[in-house]
Protein backbone atom coordinates (compact mmCIF):
# COMPACT_ATOMS: atom_id res chain seq x y z
CA UNK A 1 0.00 0.00 0.00
CA UNK A 2 0.89 3.33 -1.13
CA UNK A 3 1.37 5.82 2.42
CA UNK A 4 1.72 8.54 0.38
CA UNK A 5 0.76 9.11 -3.22
CA UNK A 6 1.41 12.36 -5.15
CA UNK A 7 0.26 12.34 -8.64
CA UNK A 8 1.33 15.40 -10.94
CA UNK A 9 1.08 17.57 -7.70
CA UNK A 10 2.22 21.72 -9.17
CA UNK A 11 2.41 24.61 -6.61
CA UNK A 12 3.29 28.52 -7.77
CA UNK A 13 4.12 31.21 -5.78
CA UNK A 14 3.59 34.31 -8.33
CA UNK A 15 5.25 34.04 -11.19
CA UNK A 16 7.23 31.23 -9.65
CA UNK A 17 6.49 27.79 -9.74
CA UNK A 18 7.84 25.94 -6.96
CA UNK A 19 6.91 22.65 -7.73
CA UNK A 20 6.47 21.59 -10.76
CA UNK A 21 4.62 18.27 -12.03
CA UNK A 22 5.70 15.64 -9.08
CA UNK A 23 4.72 12.37 -8.63
CA UNK A 24 6.19 9.82 -6.16
CA UNK A 25 4.92 7.22 -3.98
CA UNK A 26 5.78 6.17 -0.46
CA UNK A 27 5.23 2.68 0.51
CA UNK A 28 4.67 1.62 3.87
CA UNK A 29 7.16 1.05 6.44
CA UNK A 30 9.92 2.48 4.19
CA UNK A 31 12.34 5.33 4.77
CA UNK A 32 11.91 7.69 1.94
CA UNK A 33 14.66 10.43 1.76
CA UNK A 34 14.16 13.66 -0.18
CA UNK A 35 16.92 15.03 -1.03
CA UNK A 36 17.66 18.36 -3.20
CA UNK A 37 19.41 21.60 -3.05
CA UNK A 38 18.41 24.90 -1.73
CA UNK A 39 15.52 26.27 -3.09
CA UNK A 40 14.60 22.78 -4.79
CA UNK A 41 10.83 22.73 -3.85
CA UNK A 42 12.05 20.14 -0.95
CA UNK A 43 9.92 22.31 2.10
CA UNK A 44 7.34 23.26 -0.76
CA UNK A 45 6.17 19.79 -1.17
CA UNK A 46 6.54 18.34 2.44
CA UNK A 47 4.49 21.12 3.43
CA UNK A 48 1.93 20.03 0.29
CA UNK A 49 1.83 16.50 1.52
CA UNK A 50 1.36 17.61 5.19
CA UNK A 51 -1.46 19.51 4.42
CA UNK A 52 0.11 23.02 5.49
CA UNK A 53 -0.27 24.91 2.24
CA UNK A 54 -2.33 24.25 -0.58
CA UNK A 55 -1.32 23.42 -4.43
CA UNK A 56 -2.76 24.28 -7.95
CA UNK A 57 -2.83 21.00 -9.59
CA UNK A 58 -2.42 17.60 -9.54
CA UNK A 59 -3.33 15.24 -6.27
CA UNK A 60 -1.84 14.11 -2.94
CA UNK A 61 -3.28 11.42 -0.40
CA UNK A 62 -2.17 10.44 2.61
CA UNK A 63 -2.74 7.51 4.41
CA UNK A 64 -5.26 7.19 1.99
CA UNK A 65 -6.95 10.50 3.05
CA UNK A 66 -7.43 13.50 0.31
CA UNK A 67 -5.02 16.02 1.32
CA UNK A 68 -7.29 18.97 0.39
CA UNK A 69 -10.62 17.34 1.06
CA UNK A 70 -9.77 15.35 3.81
CA UNK A 71 -6.48 17.23 5.90
CA UNK A 72 -7.68 16.61 9.17
CA UNK A 73 -7.95 13.21 9.11
CA UNK A 74 -4.97 12.53 7.27
CA UNK A 75 -2.98 15.07 9.93
CA UNK A 76 -4.08 13.02 12.71
CA UNK A 77 -2.75 10.17 11.87
CA UNK A 78 0.81 11.57 10.66
CA UNK A 79 3.43 13.49 12.93
CA UNK A 80 5.50 16.72 11.61
CA UNK A 81 8.67 18.00 12.23
CA UNK A 82 9.11 20.87 10.32
CA UNK A 83 11.81 23.11 9.15
CA UNK A 84 11.32 25.95 10.78
CA UNK A 85 9.10 24.91 14.04
CA UNK A 86 9.88 25.37 17.43
CA UNK A 87 8.55 24.21 20.41
CA UNK A 88 6.80 27.32 22.62
CA UNK A 89 9.79 28.57 24.17
CA UNK A 90 7.06 30.22 27.32
CA UNK A 91 5.90 26.66 28.19
CA UNK A 92 7.83 23.80 29.73
CA UNK A 93 8.79 20.52 27.79
CA UNK A 94 5.91 18.58 29.76
CA UNK A 95 3.31 21.67 28.81
CA UNK A 96 4.32 21.34 25.12
CA UNK A 97 3.86 17.77 25.45
CA UNK A 98 0.55 18.05 26.94
CA UNK A 99 -0.64 20.56 24.39
CA UNK A 100 0.67 18.21 21.80
CA UNK A 101 -1.86 15.41 23.53
CA UNK A 102 -4.83 18.17 23.38
CA UNK A 103 -4.48 19.18 19.64
CA UNK A 104 -4.31 15.09 18.61
CA UNK A 105 -6.88 14.23 20.82
CA UNK A 106 -5.03 12.00 23.41
CA UNK A 107 -6.40 11.51 26.37
CA UNK A 108 -4.99 12.62 29.65
CA UNK A 109 -3.58 9.77 30.96
CA UNK A 110 -2.26 8.04 27.73
CA UNK A 111 -0.35 11.82 26.99
CA UNK A 112 1.21 11.63 30.06
CA UNK A 113 2.41 8.31 29.93
CA UNK A 114 3.67 8.16 26.21
CA UNK A 115 5.24 11.78 27.33
CA UNK A 116 7.57 10.29 30.09
CA UNK A 117 8.45 7.43 27.70
CA UNK A 118 9.66 10.12 25.18
CA UNK A 119 11.68 12.27 27.12
CA UNK A 120 13.03 9.63 28.67
CA UNK A 121 14.42 7.91 25.85
CA UNK A 122 15.08 11.40 24.35
CA UNK A 123 17.66 12.21 27.60
CA UNK A 124 15.04 15.16 28.75
CA UNK A 125 13.14 13.93 31.61
CA UNK A 126 15.10 15.18 34.46
CA UNK A 127 14.07 18.74 32.96
CA UNK A 128 10.64 18.47 31.79
CA UNK A 129 9.39 21.02 33.82
CA UNK A 130 11.89 23.84 32.59
CA UNK A 131 11.24 26.28 30.28
CA UNK A 132 12.35 25.21 26.87
CA UNK A 133 13.62 29.13 26.20
CA UNK A 134 16.63 27.53 28.84
CA UNK A 135 16.82 24.63 25.93
CA UNK A 136 19.98 23.93 23.66
CA UNK A 137 19.33 23.47 20.08
CA UNK A 138 19.57 20.15 19.92
CA UNK A 139 17.37 19.45 23.05
CA UNK A 140 14.52 21.89 21.41
CA UNK A 141 14.82 19.51 18.45
CA UNK A 142 14.71 16.02 20.58
CA UNK A 143 11.74 17.63 22.12
CA UNK A 144 10.08 18.37 18.62
CA UNK A 145 10.50 15.40 17.67
CA UNK A 146 8.72 13.84 20.92
CA UNK A 147 5.58 16.54 20.12
CA UNK A 148 5.81 14.79 16.76
CA UNK A 149 5.40 11.22 18.19
CA UNK A 150 3.01 11.76 21.26
CA UNK A 151 0.21 10.42 19.14
CA UNK A 152 2.05 7.46 17.64
CA UNK A 153 1.80 8.28 13.94
CA UNK A 154 1.98 5.67 11.33
CA UNK A 155 4.04 8.25 9.63
CA UNK A 156 6.35 10.99 9.68
CA UNK A 157 7.16 13.78 7.83
CA UNK A 158 11.07 15.06 9.08
CA UNK A 159 12.24 17.87 7.29
CA UNK A 160 16.22 18.19 8.11
CA UNK A 161 15.36 17.08 11.58
CA UNK A 162 19.38 16.78 11.93
CA UNK A 163 20.63 20.00 10.87
CA UNK A 164 23.15 22.09 13.10
CA UNK A 165 22.82 19.90 15.80
CA UNK A 166 25.41 18.31 17.77
CA UNK A 167 27.21 14.89 17.24
CA UNK A 168 25.10 13.44 20.67
CA UNK A 169 21.46 14.72 19.21
CA UNK A 170 22.00 14.19 15.81
CA UNK A 171 23.39 10.07 16.98
CA UNK A 172 20.28 10.33 19.40
CA UNK A 173 17.86 10.91 16.48
CA UNK A 174 19.02 8.88 13.94
CA UNK A 175 18.85 5.92 16.57
CA UNK A 176 15.15 6.92 17.32
CA UNK A 177 14.28 7.24 14.14
CA UNK A 178 15.52 3.49 12.70
CA UNK A 179 14.14 1.72 15.86
CA UNK A 180 10.36 3.55 15.35
CA UNK A 181 10.59 1.95 11.29
CA UNK A 182 11.75 -1.35 12.86
CA UNK A 183 8.65 -1.02 14.85
CA UNK A 184 6.50 0.09 11.49
CA UNK A 185 6.33 3.79 11.26
CA UNK A 186 7.05 5.15 7.71
CA UNK A 187 9.17 8.16 7.52
CA UNK A 188 9.50 10.64 4.85
CA UNK A 189 12.98 12.35 5.73
CA UNK A 190 13.57 15.73 3.88
CA UNK A 191 17.56 15.98 4.30
CA UNK A 192 20.87 18.10 2.75
CA UNK A 193 22.50 15.20 4.69
CA UNK A 194 23.90 12.63 2.01
CA UNK A 195 25.66 10.22 4.51
CA UNK A 196 22.20 10.32 6.50
CA UNK A 197 20.14 9.40 3.91
CA UNK A 198 22.57 7.10 2.30
CA UNK A 199 22.69 5.07 5.41
CA UNK A 200 18.91 5.65 6.59
CA UNK A 201 16.75 5.82 3.83
CA UNK A 202 15.40 2.41 1.66
CA UNK A 203 14.87 4.62 -1.34
CA UNK A 204 15.89 8.35 -1.96
CA UNK A 205 13.62 11.15 -4.34
CA UNK A 206 16.03 14.14 -6.00
CA UNK A 207 14.33 17.58 -6.79
CA UNK A 208 16.10 19.74 -8.35
CA UNK A 209 14.22 23.24 -9.82
CA UNK A 210 10.72 21.99 -8.63
CA UNK A 211 10.78 18.99 -10.49
CA UNK A 212 11.58 15.18 -9.53
CA UNK A 213 14.83 13.97 -11.31
CA UNK A 214 15.69 10.67 -9.57
CA UNK A 215 13.29 7.83 -7.27
CA UNK A 216 15.38 5.17 -6.64
CA UNK A 217 17.42 3.14 -3.89
CA UNK A 218 20.51 5.33 -2.80
CA UNK A 219 23.00 1.84 -4.13
CA UNK A 220 21.25 2.18 -7.44
CA UNK A 221 21.49 5.51 -8.27
CA UNK A 222 25.34 5.08 -7.02
CA UNK A 223 25.11 2.50 -9.66
CA UNK A 224 23.46 4.52 -12.31
CA UNK A 225 26.64 6.85 -12.49
CA UNK A 226 29.42 3.89 -12.31
CA UNK A 227 30.68 5.04 -16.01
CA UNK A 228 32.35 7.69 -14.21
CA UNK A 229 35.45 6.67 -11.69
CA UNK A 230 37.32 8.16 -9.38
CA UNK A 231 41.17 7.52 -8.35
CA UNK A 232 42.84 9.30 -5.68
CA UNK A 233 46.41 9.64 -5.39
CA UNK A 234 49.19 11.46 -3.63
CA UNK A 235 52.93 12.05 -4.16
CA UNK A 236 56.13 12.57 -2.33
CA UNK A 237 56.35 15.89 -3.63
CA UNK A 238 54.44 18.51 -5.52
CA UNK A 239 53.19 17.94 -8.79
CA UNK A 240 51.83 20.17 -11.05
CA UNK A 241 47.20 19.91 -11.93
CA UNK A 242 48.19 20.70 -15.60
CA UNK A 243 50.24 17.72 -15.93
CA UNK A 244 47.97 15.41 -14.47
CA UNK A 245 45.07 17.07 -16.16
CA UNK A 246 47.19 15.90 -19.61
CA UNK A 247 46.76 12.38 -18.51
CA UNK A 248 45.27 10.17 -21.01
CA UNK A 249 41.54 8.99 -19.59
CA UNK A 250 41.75 11.57 -16.92
CA UNK A 251 38.44 14.05 -17.17
CA UNK A 252 38.68 15.68 -13.91
CA UNK A 253 41.22 16.56 -11.34
CA UNK A 254 41.03 17.72 -7.86
CA UNK A 255 43.39 18.96 -4.95
CA UNK A 256 42.02 18.03 -1.89
CA UNK A 257 44.71 18.46 0.85
CA UNK A 258 47.60 16.50 0.57
CA UNK A 259 45.83 14.30 -2.45
CA UNK A 260 44.34 14.71 -5.81
CA UNK A 261 41.20 13.56 -6.74
CA UNK A 262 40.77 12.19 -10.52
CA UNK A 263 37.83 11.08 -12.81
CA UNK A 264 38.13 8.52 -15.54
CA UNK A 265 35.83 6.77 -17.67
CA UNK A 266 39.03 4.12 -17.96
CA UNK A 267 39.91 3.29 -14.42
CA UNK A 268 42.83 0.87 -15.42
CA UNK A 269 44.23 3.00 -18.08
CA UNK A 270 44.81 6.31 -16.24
CA UNK A 271 46.09 4.07 -13.55
CA UNK A 272 48.70 2.75 -16.00
CA UNK A 273 49.19 6.67 -16.65
CA UNK A 274 49.46 7.69 -13.36
CA UNK A 275 52.53 5.24 -12.82
CA UNK A 276 54.46 5.83 -15.78
CA UNK A 277 53.71 9.66 -14.57
CA UNK A 278 56.00 8.85 -11.20
CA UNK A 279 58.24 7.12 -13.20
CA UNK A 280 59.28 10.11 -15.55
CA UNK A 281 58.66 12.57 -13.31
CA UNK A 282 60.92 10.93 -10.55
CA UNK A 283 57.98 11.34 -7.95
CA UNK A 284 56.61 8.41 -6.04
CA UNK A 285 53.29 7.49 -5.38
CA UNK A 286 52.42 7.65 -1.38
CA UNK A 287 48.76 6.78 -2.07
CA UNK A 288 46.46 5.10 -4.82
CA UNK A 289 42.83 4.69 -4.16
CA UNK A 290 40.39 3.89 -6.05
CA UNK A 291 36.88 5.39 -4.82
CA UNK A 292 33.49 3.76 -5.43
CA UNK A 293 30.90 6.05 -5.91
CA UNK A 294 28.91 8.07 -3.09
CA UNK A 295 25.55 9.47 -2.98
CA UNK A 296 26.93 12.48 -2.81
CA UNK A 297 28.26 12.03 -6.23
CA UNK A 298 24.89 10.70 -7.69
CA UNK A 299 23.41 13.29 -6.02
CA UNK A 300 25.56 16.19 -7.72
CA UNK A 301 25.62 14.08 -10.91
CA UNK A 302 22.14 14.10 -11.17
CA UNK A 303 21.34 17.60 -10.62
CA UNK A 304 23.85 18.98 -12.55
CA UNK A 305 22.64 17.39 -15.29
CA UNK A 306 19.16 18.63 -14.52
CA UNK A 307 20.50 22.13 -14.53
CA UNK A 308 22.45 21.91 -17.91
CA UNK B 1 -12.91 9.56 17.38
CA UNK B 2 -13.58 11.62 14.29
CA UNK B 3 -10.89 14.60 14.17
CA UNK B 4 -13.14 16.87 11.96
CA UNK B 5 -16.33 16.51 14.16
CA UNK B 6 -17.40 19.62 15.84
CA UNK B 7 -16.69 18.36 19.61
CA UNK B 8 -12.99 17.09 18.77
CA UNK B 9 -12.40 20.56 17.18
CA UNK B 10 -14.12 22.31 20.10
CA UNK B 11 -11.97 20.53 22.70
CA UNK B 12 -8.88 21.23 20.49
CA UNK B 13 -9.86 24.93 20.50
CA UNK B 14 -10.06 24.90 24.16
CA UNK B 15 -5.97 23.88 24.33
CA UNK B 16 -5.93 26.80 22.52
CA UNK B 17 -7.26 28.95 24.80
CA UNK B 18 -5.59 27.65 27.26
CA UNK B 19 -2.01 28.05 25.63
CA UNK B 20 -2.57 31.33 25.26
CA UNK B 21 -3.81 32.28 28.34
CA UNK B 22 -0.57 30.87 29.86
CA UNK B 23 1.82 31.89 27.60
CA UNK B 24 0.34 35.45 26.54
CA UNK B 25 -2.46 36.71 28.71
CA UNK B 26 -1.10 35.93 32.00
CA UNK B 27 1.55 38.14 32.23
CA UNK B 28 2.13 40.83 34.80
CA UNK B 29 2.76 43.25 31.85
CA UNK B 30 -0.44 42.42 29.99
CA UNK B 31 -2.57 42.36 33.04
CA UNK B 32 -1.19 45.94 33.96
CA UNK B 33 -1.56 46.66 30.45
CA UNK B 34 -4.59 45.98 30.59
CA UNK B 35 -5.90 47.53 33.94
CA UNK B 36 -4.25 50.78 33.77
CA UNK B 37 -4.61 52.13 30.37
CA UNK B 38 -8.46 52.62 30.64
CA UNK B 39 -7.95 53.96 34.09
CA UNK B 40 -5.96 56.62 32.68
CA UNK B 41 -8.39 57.46 30.35
CA UNK B 42 -11.09 57.68 32.36
CA UNK B 43 -9.10 59.96 34.66
CA UNK B 44 -8.03 61.69 32.24
CA UNK B 45 -12.16 63.02 31.65
CA UNK B 46 -13.07 62.46 34.71
CA UNK B 47 -10.60 65.16 35.94
CA UNK B 48 -11.36 67.45 32.47
CA UNK B 49 -13.48 70.32 33.26
CA UNK B 50 -16.52 69.03 31.73
CA UNK B 51 -18.24 67.77 34.66
CA UNK B 52 -19.78 64.90 33.99
CA UNK B 53 -21.21 62.60 36.80
CA UNK B 54 -19.17 59.72 37.48
CA UNK B 55 -22.78 57.27 36.77
CA UNK B 56 -21.97 58.32 33.49
CA UNK B 57 -18.43 58.31 33.12
CA UNK B 58 -18.35 54.69 34.48
CA UNK B 59 -20.54 52.91 31.84
CA UNK B 60 -17.58 54.51 29.50
CA UNK B 61 -14.41 53.06 31.39
CA UNK B 62 -16.53 49.55 31.52
CA UNK B 63 -16.80 49.96 27.68
CA UNK B 64 -13.37 51.27 27.05
CA UNK B 65 -11.99 48.31 29.20
CA UNK B 66 -13.52 45.85 27.23
CA UNK B 67 -12.40 46.87 24.02
CA UNK B 68 -8.94 47.52 24.54
CA UNK B 69 -8.54 44.34 26.75
CA UNK B 70 -10.47 41.97 24.55
CA UNK B 71 -8.20 43.22 21.25
CA UNK B 72 -5.12 44.00 23.28
CA UNK B 73 -3.60 40.76 22.21
CA UNK B 74 -5.12 39.03 19.98
CA UNK B 75 -4.32 41.06 17.06
CA UNK B 76 -0.36 40.16 16.96
CA UNK B 77 -0.69 36.11 17.94
CA UNK B 78 -0.05 34.59 14.32
CA UNK B 79 2.22 37.25 13.77
CA UNK B 80 4.33 35.97 16.95
CA UNK B 81 3.49 32.55 15.87
CA UNK B 82 4.05 32.61 12.37
CA UNK B 83 8.13 34.36 13.64
CA UNK B 84 8.69 32.14 16.17
CA UNK B 85 7.73 28.83 14.16
CA UNK B 86 5.15 28.22 16.57
CA UNK B 87 2.42 28.44 13.65
CA UNK B 88 3.55 25.86 11.56
CA UNK B 89 3.48 23.37 14.24
CA UNK B 90 -0.24 24.28 14.81
CA UNK B 91 -1.04 24.39 11.54
CA UNK B 92 0.30 20.87 11.04
CA UNK B 93 -1.94 19.59 13.64
CA UNK B 94 -5.27 18.16 13.01
CA UNK B 95 -7.15 21.19 14.08
CA UNK B 96 -9.12 23.51 11.24
CA UNK B 97 -8.74 26.91 11.23
CA UNK B 98 -11.58 27.60 12.14
CA UNK B 99 -10.87 26.16 15.55
CA UNK B 100 -7.44 27.83 16.10
CA UNK B 101 -9.12 31.07 15.13
CA UNK B 102 -12.07 30.30 18.02
CA UNK B 103 -9.31 28.94 20.70
CA UNK B 104 -7.68 32.35 20.30
CA UNK B 105 -11.12 34.65 20.37
CA UNK B 106 -12.26 32.27 23.88
CA UNK B 107 -8.53 33.25 25.40
CA UNK B 108 -9.22 37.34 24.65
CA UNK B 109 -12.97 36.84 25.89
CA UNK B 110 -11.99 35.39 29.09
CA UNK B 111 -9.13 38.67 29.55
CA UNK B 112 -11.44 41.15 28.23
CA UNK B 113 -14.39 39.60 30.79
CA UNK B 114 -12.20 39.43 33.62
CA UNK B 115 -10.23 42.86 33.53
CA UNK B 116 -14.06 44.36 32.66
CA UNK B 117 -15.42 42.51 36.32
CA UNK B 118 -12.55 44.52 38.37
CA UNK B 119 -13.77 48.31 36.64
CA UNK B 120 -17.33 47.02 37.56
CA UNK B 121 -16.29 46.45 40.73
CA UNK B 122 -14.17 50.31 40.76
CA UNK B 123 -17.84 51.52 40.00
CA UNK B 124 -19.43 49.62 43.17
CA UNK B 125 -16.75 51.04 45.33
CA UNK B 126 -17.52 54.51 44.27
CA UNK B 127 -20.98 54.29 44.75
CA UNK B 128 -22.60 53.08 42.26
CA UNK B 129 -25.45 49.90 42.03
CA UNK B 130 -26.16 47.57 39.56
CA UNK B 131 -30.01 48.27 38.56
CA UNK B 132 -30.22 45.31 35.61
CA UNK B 133 -27.48 42.36 36.41
CA UNK B 134 -28.89 40.24 33.84
CA UNK B 135 -28.38 42.84 31.34
CA UNK B 136 -25.23 43.64 32.27
CA UNK B 137 -23.41 40.20 32.43
CA UNK B 138 -25.06 39.47 28.94
CA UNK B 139 -24.14 42.45 27.59
CA UNK B 140 -20.37 41.73 28.59
CA UNK B 141 -20.47 38.86 27.45
CA UNK B 142 -21.80 39.28 24.02
CA UNK B 143 -19.86 42.75 23.53
CA UNK B 144 -16.66 40.35 24.72
CA UNK B 145 -17.13 38.24 21.76
CA UNK B 146 -17.78 41.49 19.74
CA UNK B 147 -14.44 42.88 20.31
CA UNK B 148 -12.59 39.43 20.10
CA UNK B 149 -13.51 38.99 16.72
CA UNK B 150 -12.83 42.38 16.00
CA UNK B 151 -9.32 41.66 17.85
CA UNK B 152 -8.96 38.52 15.25
CA UNK B 153 -10.29 41.14 11.82
CA UNK B 154 -7.53 42.96 12.87
CA UNK B 155 -4.85 39.88 12.62
CA UNK B 156 -6.03 39.42 9.21
CA UNK B 157 -2.66 40.56 7.21
CA UNK B 158 -0.40 38.27 6.65
CA UNK B 159 2.49 39.46 8.62
CA UNK B 160 5.00 38.12 10.88
CA UNK B 161 5.76 41.70 12.22
CA UNK B 162 3.46 41.87 14.97
CA UNK B 163 3.74 45.89 15.10
CA UNK B 164 1.69 45.87 11.89
CA UNK B 165 -1.78 44.76 13.63
CA UNK B 166 -1.17 46.19 16.77
CA UNK B 167 -0.54 49.82 14.68
CA UNK B 168 -3.49 48.97 13.09
CA UNK B 169 -5.40 47.95 16.08
CA UNK B 170 -4.22 50.95 18.11
CA UNK B 171 -5.61 53.46 15.06
CA UNK B 172 -9.50 51.51 14.86
CA UNK B 173 -10.03 51.56 18.87
CA UNK B 174 -9.14 55.36 19.55
CA UNK B 175 -11.95 56.53 17.09
CA UNK B 176 -14.42 54.34 18.45
CA UNK B 177 -13.96 55.96 21.98
CA UNK B 178 -14.85 59.42 20.60
CA UNK B 179 -17.51 58.43 17.99
CA UNK B 180 -19.31 55.75 20.61
CA UNK B 181 -21.10 57.68 23.28
CA UNK B 182 -17.78 56.79 25.84
CA UNK B 183 -17.26 59.90 27.28
CA UNK B 184 -19.53 62.55 25.46
CA UNK B 185 -22.87 61.80 25.51
CA UNK B 186 -24.68 60.79 22.62
CA UNK B 187 -27.23 63.04 22.62
CA UNK B 188 -24.23 66.14 22.57
CA UNK B 189 -23.16 64.60 19.32
CA UNK B 190 -23.64 66.22 16.29
CA UNK B 191 -25.50 64.29 13.55
CA UNK B 192 -23.06 63.06 11.57
CA UNK B 193 -21.38 62.10 14.80
CA UNK B 194 -24.88 60.21 16.10
CA UNK B 195 -24.83 58.73 12.68
CA UNK B 196 -20.96 57.46 12.73
CA UNK B 197 -21.63 56.14 16.71
CA UNK B 198 -24.24 53.69 15.01
CA UNK B 199 -21.52 51.81 13.32
CA UNK B 200 -19.72 51.02 15.99
CA UNK B 201 -20.22 48.02 18.67
CA UNK B 202 -19.00 50.03 20.90
CA UNK B 203 -22.14 52.52 21.08
CA UNK B 204 -24.55 49.79 21.71
CA UNK B 205 -22.31 47.99 24.97
CA UNK B 206 -22.02 51.28 26.49
CA UNK B 207 -25.71 52.20 26.30
CA UNK B 208 -26.27 48.61 27.81
CA UNK B 209 -23.66 49.03 30.53
CA UNK B 210 -25.51 52.69 30.85
CA UNK B 211 -28.57 51.29 31.22
CA UNK B 212 -27.11 48.50 33.77
CA UNK B 213 -25.92 50.88 36.32
CA UNK B 214 -28.39 54.10 36.01
CA UNK B 215 -31.77 52.87 34.20
CA UNK B 216 -30.91 55.58 31.36
CA UNK B 217 -29.87 54.66 27.80
CA UNK B 218 -29.97 56.15 24.48
CA UNK B 219 -31.74 53.11 22.32
CA UNK B 220 -34.01 50.96 23.49
CA UNK B 221 -31.96 47.88 25.45
CA UNK B 222 -33.21 45.22 22.95
CA UNK B 223 -32.14 47.39 20.02
CA UNK B 224 -28.78 47.66 21.75
CA UNK B 225 -28.65 43.78 22.51
CA UNK B 226 -29.84 42.65 18.76
CA UNK B 227 -27.42 44.99 16.77
CA UNK B 228 -24.31 44.25 19.13
CA UNK B 229 -25.45 40.28 18.36
CA UNK B 230 -25.51 41.14 14.57
CA UNK B 231 -21.99 42.90 14.79
CA UNK B 232 -20.85 39.55 16.84
CA UNK B 233 -21.81 37.52 14.21
CA UNK B 234 -20.97 39.49 11.08
CA UNK B 235 -17.26 39.79 12.57
CA UNK B 236 -16.98 36.24 13.65
CA UNK B 237 -18.11 34.99 10.47
CA UNK B 238 -15.78 37.75 8.28
CA UNK B 239 -12.33 36.93 10.42
CA UNK B 240 -13.14 32.73 10.11
CA UNK B 241 -13.72 33.23 6.35
CA UNK B 242 -10.47 35.99 5.91
CA UNK B 243 -7.91 33.32 8.07
CA UNK B 244 -9.06 30.64 6.31
CA UNK B 245 -7.88 32.48 2.88
CA UNK B 246 -4.41 34.70 4.85
CA UNK B 247 -3.52 31.18 6.88
CA UNK B 248 -1.02 29.66 4.30
CA UNK B 249 0.55 33.01 3.30
CA UNK B 250 1.79 33.05 6.72
CA UNK B 251 3.48 29.75 6.50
Amino acid sequence: MNIIQADHVTKSFGPVTAVKDVSLAVQEGEIFGFLGPNGAGKTTTTRILTGVISFDAGSAAVLGYDIRTAALQAKQGFGVVPETSNAYTELTAWQNLMLMGELYGVERDRAEQRSTKLLDTLGLLERKDQKVQAYSKGMKQRLILAMALLHEPKLLFLDEPTSGLDVQSTQMILAMLRDMNHDGTTIFLTTHNMEEANRLCHRVGIIRGGSLIAVDAPEKLKMAIESVHRIEVSFDREVASDALAALRGVTWVKRIGDKWQLTAENQDAVIQSLVTFSQRNHTAIVTLNTLAPSLDDAFLRLTQEASS
Amino acid sequence: MNPAGVPEQLRRASAITKKDIRIYYAKKSVLIFGIFLPIFLFLAFFMGSRQLPLAFLLPGLVGVTLLFTATAISPAIFSWEGRHGTLERLVSCPVSTEAIVLGDMIASILFGIGITIITVFIGLALGLSILHGITMIASIILAACCFSAIGMLLAVPPTNEPSTPMMLSLLIKFPFIFISGVFVPLEQLPSWGLALSTCSPLTYFTDLVRYSFTGEHFFPVTVDMIILGLFTLMFTTGTMYLHKRTMPKRI
